[in-house]
């Protein structure tokens, strides 16, 4: 057993109100410069849709993230390191420019400066990279709230991934509309793909929180990292040359303080958390060869910080004691580990994400009809999970490589957890139906609930 | 996280790669992590927060470096509300988070601008001429040169100038305007004090003092639910946002939260983890949708239908059927069901009439006509209850005007005491021929008393929402699934879509939750059903649902209206230095949108008269009334403001008055009589008339909120413009108001906008001032949202040559003085005011019966049937000195909010010594307000909110009069007062008080009328109680007595089809629903939100329509109608509903807008579109809670009715 410390973070996306908050605040801190103008190191795209970049999770296209060999062991898509080598000067799966989007600016002061003329000034559209004038056609939150959606949404990969049938019930009308918000950051992987292309050596995992940087003095600008991170959350500056990502606000948590993505969050969704994990474990976590138990093998290699086996070892690696004091009362622990309700972003690229991500309930019947609605017993106001409008399949493409099983056991836990505390507010009693539903303890419930619900700051960070 | 500073970095140990060889670990650390952590590092964190536009009063940390404004985070250091709710930490949304941008943007107005056509043409005559005021004559007194300069407007061509020459011209125009026309010529318009107080009171001020015209806005904007003064007496009062937590069933109803309400949404979606149930109604599948556990998707406008069929079971189920012991005693205690009305025989029906009064049972009592009455179920006679208006207003009354109801036992219904059972008229719009509808017939059990046949208003509203109960006579539905009657389920399924099973279910739902919880059901509601013409049917049919299940006053449940957020929480302190009146009372308030809709002639465009909203049942009181007819019987008796008020300058009334020996009231009536003096809202294109000189600051009128927008750039400000509507034809125009046949162009003389942004509002202005930012300025800022006072302050000065509101406006004052003391000096002015709320003059018109003195139905009496005529004595010469010192009028009459007066000596010898004290005119050492430090200073210590010693005064001086007991409200903070400082430091939470109805009394959290439920404090209304009927002689014309649905107004009919033809159109609903990235104009030009959203204008369609017109995803597209054209790029989604479009609120005309191709003109911005539509119930006055206050009753700007062609355009735009 070798402990390490990784800083994690869990969001909730069923707190999500895709306001887009986190994205300006980390924008106007970190990326609003030269070089960076595309670049949102935290970004929110619109579910379904494909994404910032355009279809960044269809990995046959893009070739990010790791596979298996026939020998069963683990290799980046993209391929080994001579084929790497040989694409080093024509990589061929590198987004364009026009995969992200062509940033804008506008001719603004002619507000101020236009002379007399027939017409109401206006200010146009210019490229922020050539400064000509352009018409704006995709944009970096192009499908917001489903916009355009018919159009663009149906090839988003999750849906191919579903099973047929259930793809099938994915349709693009008023009636059967759905959508949530799924805001991203770098994933600060156990296994990062980007580390492990880059052929200067110029990205690393830091040692005592595991935040994977990019050396601006060693970046050469290969961009293999760009290739192979299968969340495209790697980006070049185009000024520097060389390779900018999301830093987890290392300046800010090596003070204490959170990441301003996470701060700013005005959903409250955001948990960051300390995990400790088992070095020793990582390579077979995520070599594991059925895409399925890739869940159960990441939360294997996470430590139980309680265990004073743990404890010792990390004292032994050197780990401090307000450290592991951190791991105890980590959120990201209690919410992925403990209750089991956080999911990590597509495990099957197998590079262990360590942002992970409470599904969205969407709890919403069918606009038009009746739909299973209890007329009998006003008392009883919810309904069953099985009414939810966005498919569990869908779910499951994207945070258990289509165990759909898996993202019901959560979303029970949620619903379940909404029916206990109604009767425990409305009268007081304790539902212990839902209790042995879930296999829950009351006391589970109500620490679930104080962690979801009141998410003080002290309990969130 | 490990919180403290001393994380050990490692950074000397050496790299380490990973067993499998995948990861390296840790190299040693170098130089180029600096950049991140410089980029990190600042100078300074400065507390503000976000003012115009938003009233979220969100406390944000600004951060500098290097004496550079860098960006922006939230504050998280909000008071707690309690361990066992959510906090309020991090409240903000992403376009504050952008709103540093502004600071350095290419298009701040650096500078004053002056259009350089103006400026020249300035010059030439100052120069000339030597004098200022007589070069403003000179170039406004030539039709030619005025021409030239007014129809450059709005084309570019600024000039700089200084700020001497800048506020020269605009004192300048205002002297000249006040001598030749009239100081309420010179109009000013600033939205939403609570949004940045001092920057609102700055040009408030000065407007006051020289008579200027102040307009109105929560009204203008069509925020201000109407239905809440009809119900309540009260303004707007809502539930802050901690309180959704404490709800138990929450619908949101027409009120997209996560986008319109993004830092408290957090309490809706944690709320569900509680165990709260949500709704979402909203026709599209919106951002708040996703969270509901119930999406109701009616047809847009139809909400009223769906209400009033869940009141419909609500009736059945929890009054009928079952009887509920909470619902019973509430609505008994606490709302006018029990309150018996008049039925009188029309036509060989009956119809509900008027409240019955003390004065029908003989009383001769003080005010009897104002004492309703009820029926005792125990003793089976009729009673007059404490707490109506008559107690309120009477020697009497002291200690009584309260809900206490003693021995009585109010009967709800006169069922089992009837003797006789008597159909009577109902009307319905649902159907009918023309908007008045039709009527339908259904019985009421009777009781005569006296001379009069009575019912209760319960027994009214019983048979108006069909709910049959035996023997009744009349027309009844069958059943839940009778479509073929009003209110069923099945009837509003056939117009709103929403299944009936679903409607039923929902209701129900939503009844048993205040059942089992006492009253934490909770309808959250907004935009989307407020805008409509008929919004306060919509709203009124809301209310019900909360009033009849308890929920109103209790907290977690109730209305949640939160649009146009306006609560000034402390609002006297903020409200007496804003209006002057520590110099002087009133001030010329204006309701905005009469003045708008004649000053920008829009009153000639219509498409119908006022008699056709009237319903059949109505006694023709407004048949051949236009809506122009309408507003000028409001304005002559008495129940609106009309600014500019006489076809005659008022200070050379005045002298006429003296020079006649009159005194000036007398001389008014007489020469009003004679038809020698009239009023300007009967002739508004007489230039005698037109407002000639307009300041708009901390708003964007043109690009945002000034519907109509076509016709504001046509007739008011005289340049081009896209209207493309005929006028009305002859036989539809006006009856009493003059038409003349050539509508004028160019009414305005000056045009001022103050901002830090290039509007269209600066655009069109013929002088720009630059504004300082919410970054550069000390102000206050709250909210209802949540109960803390924020202050904002400088993160830097305000750099280039930008001055804060409060500067721009001393340094008017003060060129005006200079100028004025030559061309006015001293003189008098004569103010028509029309009777207000929350004063003995609601007792003017008893039993809401019009009379009209100039129809010979009674005299003019000021003050009674006509406005009151109220003298004040200006000098000109001693503004600038005025702005600068509170006034000597607060240490003899103090200050009056609501009906309660405090002395303030304590307050203003605190200020003496706190703000110092300056001189003014003849008035010395008064407490200063020399700048905007002092002016938050002294609005924290004039308030109740945030001076408890005010707080606990107001409320002793409240209970002699309610005789209850309410003092003890504030004792917790009696000591306690608030100061500026304080609310530097953080947010702080404000002290109970009478100036608002809710408690936060012992950490509760705020909601609107708990201090009524829970102390028997009347509402402010004639029956003391929550009102389900109203009966004002103009609300009976149109049929309004009772919750009642009106669909949308048929723009079809009354405008005809506006296609043009010749290629693919497609005619559709035209919402404009608040934005998700911009808050109204503002920030929808911040780089940061253009890359986010769309880059410019668009218009989101469905695909169904977009397949109609041949259109694909962001396609150019044109829509127009005949009130203008807009070119935008389409937005096609599923999750429209056919037949509705969004262009969401407000694209403004700067930022990639192409020519259109219909117009050839700019494209429009989004009220290119719309147009304003009064609607008469809302002008009215003189009778109980129908009496007039600045934005709390008044014509609404109501646009959602409107329709619009789309059609798709050339793709080659040009710009």
């Amino acid at each position: 057993m070798r402990v390490m410390a990784q800083v994690a973070m869990v969001m909730n996306l069923d707190k999500c109100i895709g306001c887009h908050t986190c994205s300006v605040t980390c924008k106007q801190t970190w990326t609003n410069r030269d070089g960076t103008e595309y670049v949102w190191f935290n970004n929110v795209e619109t579910k379904p849709g494909i994404g910032y970049p355009k279809y960044h999770e269809d990995q046959q296209r893009w070739r990010g993230g790791w596979v298996l060999d026939r020998r069963g062991k683990l290799k980046l898509r993209s391929g080994g390191k001579v084929k790497r080598l040989l694409s080093l000067f024509a990589n061929p799966n590198l987004p364009s420019i026009d995969d992200y989007y062509e940033p804008i600016t506008y001719d603004y002061d002619t507000l101020l400066t236009a002379p007399a003329g027939p017409h109401t000034p206006v200010i146009r559209p210019k490229s922020a990279l050539t400064g000509n004038d352009t018409s704006i056609t995709w944009g970096a939150n192009w499908e917001d709230d489903l916009g355009g959606a018919p159009e663009h949404a149906p090839g988003d990969p999750n849906i191919a991934a579903m099973p047929p049938q259930a793809a099938e019930k994915v349709r693009f009308s008023f009636e059967q509309t759905f959508m949530f918000h799924l805001p991203r950051i770098c994933e600060h992987c156990l296994n990062p793909a980007c580390v492990s292309a880059c052929p200067s050596g110029a990205m690393f995992k830091r040692e005592e929180d595991g935040i994977v940087l990019v050396d601006q003095d060693r970046c050469r600008g290969w961009r293999m990292c760009v290739s192979a991170c299968p969340y495209k959350k790697v980006y070049l500056n185009h000024t520097t040359g060389k390779a900018e990502k999301c830093t987890f606000c290392f300046p800010r948590i090596e003070n204490g303080q959170p990441t301003v993505c996470a701060e700013t969050c005005v959903g409250r969704l955001r948990y960051i958390g300390l995990v400790l994990y088992d070095a020793d474990k990582v390579t077979a976590a995520a070599s594991v060869p059925n895409e399925q138990d890739l869940l159960d093998a990441q939360r294997d290699a996470f430590l139980d910080p309680h265990d004073p086996e743990v404890i010792a070892a990390a004292r032994d690696e050197g780990i401090p004691d307000d450290w592991v004091e951190a791991a105890q009362r980590s959120p990201v622990y209690a919410l992925a580990v403990k209750h089991r309700v956080a999911l990590p972003l597509h495990p099957e690229y197998r590079t262990m994400p360590m942002v992970w991500y409470v599904p969205p309930l969407s709890p919403v019947l069918d606009a038009v009809t009746d739909a299973n609605g209890d007329n009998t017993d006003p008392d009883q106001v919810f309904h069953a999970i099985t009414d939810l409008r966005i498919p569990m399949e869908y779910l499951a493409s994207l945070f258990s490589a289509g165990d759909a099983d898996v993202v019901a056991g959560v979303l029970m836990k949620l619903s379940a957890m909404r029916g206990y505390m109604r009767a425990r507010t409305l009268d007081g009693t304790v539902a212990d139906n839902l209790l042995a539903a879930t296999g829950m303890s009351a006391d589970d419930m109500e620490s679930l609930y104080r962690l979801l619900a009141i998410a003080r700051y002290e309990e969130r960070y | 996280m490990p919180d403290d500073a001393q994380t050990p970095r490692r950074y000397f140990r050496r790299a380490d790669v990973s067993a499998d060889g995948h990861t390296l670990h840790q190299i040693d650390s170098s130089q180029w992590e600096h950049f991140y952590r410089d980029r990190w590092s600042h100078d300074k964190v400065v507390r503000s927060t976000h003012g115009v536009n938003c009233t979220g009063s969100c406390s944000w940390q600004v951060f500098v470096k290097d004496g550079l404004i860098t960006w922006e985070h939230q504050a998280t250091d909000y008071p707690s509300v309690g361990p066992d709710s959510p906090e309020y930490e991090p409240r903000g949304c992403p376009r504050g988070a952008s709103f540093s941008w502004y600071t350095y943007s290419p298009s701040r107005v650096r500078y004053p601008y002056v259009r350089g056509v103006l400026l020249e043409m300035w010059r030439e005559a100052k120069q000339r001429l030597g004098d200022p005021v007589a070069a403003w004559q000179e170039i406004t007194g030539d039709p030619e040169r005025a021409r030239t300069y007014k129809r450059a407007r709005g084309k570019g061509g600024f000039v700089r100038a200084s700020w001497e020459e800048a506020t020269e011209i605009i004192a300048a125009a205002h002297v000249a305007t006040t001598k030749n026309y009239g100081p309420d010529r010179v109009v000013g318009f600033t939205p939403i004090p609570a949004m940045s107080m001092a920057s609102f009171a700055a040009g408030t001020r000065y407007h006051s003092l020289i008579g200027g015209t102040l307009l109105s806005f929560y009204d203008w904007y069509a925020d201000l639910p109407i239905a809440s003064p009809q119900v309540w007496g009260d303004q707007t009062d809502v539930p802050e946002s901690a309180d959704w937590w404490n709800s138990s069933y929450l619908v949101m109803w027409g009120s997209n939260i996560p986008v319109t309400r993004t830092p408290d949404a957090h309490f809706m979606t944690e709320a569900r983890y509680k165990g709260t149930k949500v709704v979402a109604v909203s026709p599209d599948y919106a951002d708040n949708v996703k969270f509901a556990d119930d999406w109701l998707a009616p047809h847009p406008g139809t909400d009223g239908a769906l209400a009033m069929a869940m009141g419909h079971v609500v009736l059945t189920e929890f009054f009928r059927d079952r009887q509920v012991p909470y619902f019973d005693n509430y609505v008994r205690r606490y709302t006018d069901l029990p309150f018996l009305v008049t039925l009188t025989e029309r036509g060989g029906g009956y119809q509900a009439d008027k409240f019955l009064t003390a004065a029908d049972l003989g009383h001769d009592d003080e005010h009897a006509a104002f004492k309703t009455v009820l029926f005792d179920d125990t003793t089976g006679e009729p009673v007059v209850p404490n707490g109506s208006l008559g107690h309120r207003w009477s020697e009497s009354g002291k200690g009584t005007w309260n809900l206490d109801l003693g021995e009585t036992d109010p009967a709800l219904t006169l069922y089992s005491w009837a003797d006789e059972h008597v159909a009577v008229e109902l009307p319905r719009f649902d159907e009918g021929a023309t908007e008045g509808g039709a009527t339908l017939r259904r019985g009421v059990p009777a009781l005569r008393i006296g001379d009069e046949l009575v019912t209760t208003v319960f027994d009214l509203l019983m048979a108006q929402y069909g709910v049959v109960r035996e023997e009744l006579p009349g027309d009844w539905p069958t059943s839940y699934d009778d479509a073929s009657q009003p209110y069923t389920p099945a009837w509003a399924e056939e117009i709103t879509s929403v299944p009936a099973a679903t409607t039923a279910r929902i209701a129900r739902e939503f009844a048993r939750n205040a059942e089992r919880s006492e009253g934490r059901s909770m309808i959250a509601m907004g935009a989307g059903t407020n805008h409509w013409f008929h919004s306060d049917t919509i709203y009124r049919a809301f209310l019900s649902l909360v009033m009849l299940t308890g929920c109103q006053g209790r907290n977690g449940g109730g209305w949640a209206h939160y649009v146009g957020q306006e609560k000034a929480r402390p609002i006297t302190g903020m409200q007496h230095l804003a209006f002057g009146f520590d110099w002087q009372r009133p001030t010329r308030h204006m309701a905005g949108t009469a003045f708008w809709y004649l000053a920008t002639d829009q009153w000639r465009y219509e498409g119908f008269r006022a008699d056709e909203l009237t319903s059949p049942l109505g006694r023709g009181t407004l048949r051949g009334k236009s809506f122009a007819d309408c507003n000028a019987q409001a304005a002559r008796l008495g129940w609106l403001p009309s600014h500019p008020t006489f076809n005659r300058n008022p200070l050379d009334v005045t002298n006429d008055a003296q020079a006649a020996g009159h005194s000036v009231a007398e001389h008014i009536v007489a020469q009003l009589k004679s038809g020698e003096l009239g009023f300007a809202a009967d002739d508004p294109d007489d230039p005698a008339n037109f407002p000639r000189a307009l300041t708009v600051w901390r708003a964007n009128l043109l690009g945002s909120s000034g519907k109509g927008n076509e016709y504001f750039l046509r007739h008011l400000l005289g340049t081009d413009a896209a209207v493309r509507s005929e006028e009305t034809p002859p036989e539809g125009r006006p009856v009493d108001v003059t038409w003349r046949d050539n509508a004028p162009e160019g009414k305005l003389d000056l045009l001022t906008s103050i901002d830090f942004r290039m509007t269209s509002t600066g655009l069109f202005a013929d002088i720009v001032l630059p504004a300082a930012t919410w970054y550069e300025k000390h102000d206050l800022s709250t909210t209802d949202m949540h109960p803390y006072v924020h202050a904002f302050n400088p993160a830097i000065a305000p750099p280039w040559q930008a001055r804060s509101d409060y500067d721009a406006f001393l340094g008017i004052a003060d060129a005006f003085s200079t100028l004025a003391a030559d061309h006015l000096g001293t003189r008098t002015d004569v103010l028509a005011v029309p009777l207000p709320h929350d004063t003995p003059d609601e007792l003017a018109l008893p039993g809401g019966r019009v009379r009209d003195w100039r129809h010979g139905e009674c005299d003019p009496v000021p003050g009674k049937t006509m406005p009151k005529l109220v003298t004040i004595k200006r000098d000109y010469a001693a503004i600038g000195a005025k702005m600068r010192a509170i006034g000597p009028l607060l240490d003899t009459l103090g200050t009056t909010t609501k009906g309660i007066t405090y002395d303030v000596g304590p307050e203003l010898a605190y200020l003496r010594s706190q703000n110092g004290v300056r001189d003014a005119g003849e008035h010395t050492r008064r407490p200063s307000l020399a700048n905007a430090e002092h002016m938050c200073e002294a609005i924290l210590a004039l308030s109740a909110t945030t001076n408890g010693r005010l707080a606990a005064q107001g409320f002793r001086t409240l209970e002699q009069r309610t005789g209850t007991k309410l003092a003890d409200l504030a004792d917790e903070n009696e000591g306690k007062r608030i100061t500026f400082e304080d609310t530097k430091k953080g947010p702080q939470p404000v002290i109970t008080s009478p100036e608002w109805s809710g408690s936060e009394t012992g950490g509760r959290r705020y909601s609107a009328f708990v201090i009524n439920v829970e102390r028997d404090k009347p509402w402010h209304t004639l029956t003391g109680r929550q009102q389900f009927f109203v009966d004002h002689d103009w609300i009976t014309e149109l049929g309004e007595q009772l919750p009642v649905y009106r669909p949308p107004l048929h723009m079809g009919r009354h405008f005809g089809g506006q296609e043009i033809g010749g290629q693919a159109e497609v005619t559709v609903r035209y919402l404009t629903p608040h934005s998700k990235w911009s808050i109204h104009s503002e920030y929808q030009d911040n780089a940061h939100m253009l890359a986010l959203s769309r880059g410019g204008p668009d218009i989101w369609l469905s695909e169904q329509d977009a397949a109609k017109i041949g259109v694909a995803d962001n396609d150019w597209i044109e829509a127009y109608n005949r009130n203008g054209v807009v070119a935008a790029r389409a937005v096609v989604s599923h999750r429209m509903p056919e037949g509705t479009v969004y262009m969401y609120h407000a694209k403004d005309r700067n930022v990639n807008v192409p020519l259109a191709e219909l117009s050839g003109k700019r494209g429009g911005v989004h009220n290119s579109l719309t147009r304003l539509l009064l609607k008469p119930t809302h002008l009215i006055g003189g009778y109980g809670q129908f009496t007039y206050a600045f934005n709390y009753y008044g014509p609404t700007g109501n646009q959602r009715d409107e329709m619009t062609v789309i059609r798709r355009r050339n793709q080659e735009v040009t710009y």
